[in-house]
């Protein structure tokens, strides 16, 4: 299984970030191999759709779970049609977030949140 | 001749000037601020002709459709996503380009329209009077005003433009012959008009300043026209009486008080014609 965390950098020791999909990298661990590795999100610069792009690169590294704070209408919908699990995560270490992840205590995003709320953050 | 008025910062008084402007000059009235357009209130034409506007948006035939994701890749604005098996469309986010009908290899995608807004004519006694307006919840406002201003009249034109240097002004200035920028004595309102400055000097074309809610003194917007080399081509007091005029949806130019206000700013517009 592949979990991709949204976070503010590609550091090990990096914050959740709880924009989706104008965060700066995905942390994606893979749970298999017991390793993580960070990408560029390669939306977080689109003029717009920014949360689209994120969700179509989610989709292109074969994530199964997402980890951040809120989805925009879009991705929400695009992760959903995916057959993609989202959880909600306060701004914690990328390493907490999935730890909190594997003891069940991070709640599933059923709703989509508000578009265009990671801009100007 | 089509002469533009902007100001960058919303609520310094664009209609205003725009409206009263039209009447000075017997010019067309366009009202270009497609997202909030509030010029016929103040000129209450007769509307005699509704025409929508309507943008192309791809639909994709599943039946031909091989989930390639050559158009996903192609699109510059991020409307498609290709999830597995399918693609997926955001309209709204489509700028109507027709690249993903042109990459697409199984001929699997049309087009289709979608309306975004209309635009309304009507006549204020002789005076042709042209607005648009976008639907709520339509992000793309440009097709409105690219669909107006490529059908204006030949002789003057007033194009009320929206607030700002956004696309949807950038496009309005296409079109402009000149422009006269509307601002206020603030500092707000000086920040905004040195972005329209730097956006009207890029289109080179004659410009000129109007002072609106003008305090007489030696203000900032003045000293900053003076060090610029920019004509102050009229000046709006700043006074109740016409914060009461306004307010009650009435033309300035209506009242002879401030008729020679907008004669004045009209006699310098038609020095700028006589010079280009």
């Amino acid at each position: 299984m592949n979990i991709a965390v949204s976070s503010f950098d590609e550091k090990k020791d990096a914050l959740l970030d709880k924009r989706f999909g104008r965060c700066n990298y995905f942390q994606i661990y893979n749970e298999a191999k017991e390793q993580i590795k960070a990408v560029k999100n390669e939306g977080q610069i689109s003029g717009s759709g920014a949360g689209v792009s994120a969700a179509q690169q989610i989709i292109d590294e074969k994530i199964d779970v997402v980890i951040t704070g809120n989805l925009g209408p879009n991705a929400f919908k695009i992760l959903q049609r995916a057959n993609i699990k989202a959880y909600k995560c306060g701004e914690v270490s990328v390493e907490e977030a999935l730890s909190m992840l594997n003891k069940g205590e991070l709640e599933q995003i059923e709703v989509a949140g508000k578009a265009h709320h990671g801009m100007n953050v | 001749m089509n002469i533009a008025v902007l100001s960058g910062k919303g609520g310094t008084g664009k209609t205003t000037v725009s409206t009263n402007i039209s009447l000075a000059l017997n010019a067309n009235y366009i009202d270009c601020d497609v997202e909030e357009p509030n010029g016929f209130l103040f000129l209450q034409p007769s509307i005699d002709r509704t025409d929508g506007v309507s943008v192309e948006y791809p639909h994709i035939d599943e039946e031909k459709c091989i989930s390639c994701g050559e158009c996903v890749k192609n699109c510059n604005f991020n409307a498609l996503v290709n999830v597995k098996n399918e693609i997926m469309v955001f309209d709204k986010l489509c700028h109507s380009c027709g690249a993903c009908e042109i990459v697409c290899k199984s001929g699997a995608i049309k087009y289709k329209l979608r309306e975004i807004g209309k635009i309304e004519e009507g006549k204020r006694s002789h005076i042709k009077c042209t607005r648009g307006i976008l639907n709520i919840g339509e992000p793309m406002a440009v097709p409105i005003i690219k669909k107006i201003l490529n059908n204006i009249e030949t002789d003057v034109n007033i194009i009320d433009c929206p607030p700002g240097t956004s696309c949807n002004v950038v496009n309005s200035l296409k079109y402009a012959d000149m422009a006269v920028l509307v601002t206020e004595p603030t500092e707000f309102g000086l920040h905004d008009l040195k972005m329209a400055v730097e956006l009207v000097r890029m289109f080179d074309i004659p410009f000129g300043i109007v002072i609106n809610k003008d305090n007489v003194e030696n203000n900032l917007v003045r000293n900053y026209c003076e060090n610029e080399e920019i004509d102050v081509i009229g000046r709006i007091p700043y006074s109740k009486d016409i914060a009461r005029i306004y307010s009650r949806g009435n033309m300035l130019y209506d009242d002879l008080k401030y008729k020679n206000v907008f004669d004045e700013i009209a006699q310098s517009i038609k020095g700028v014609f006589s010079w280009n």
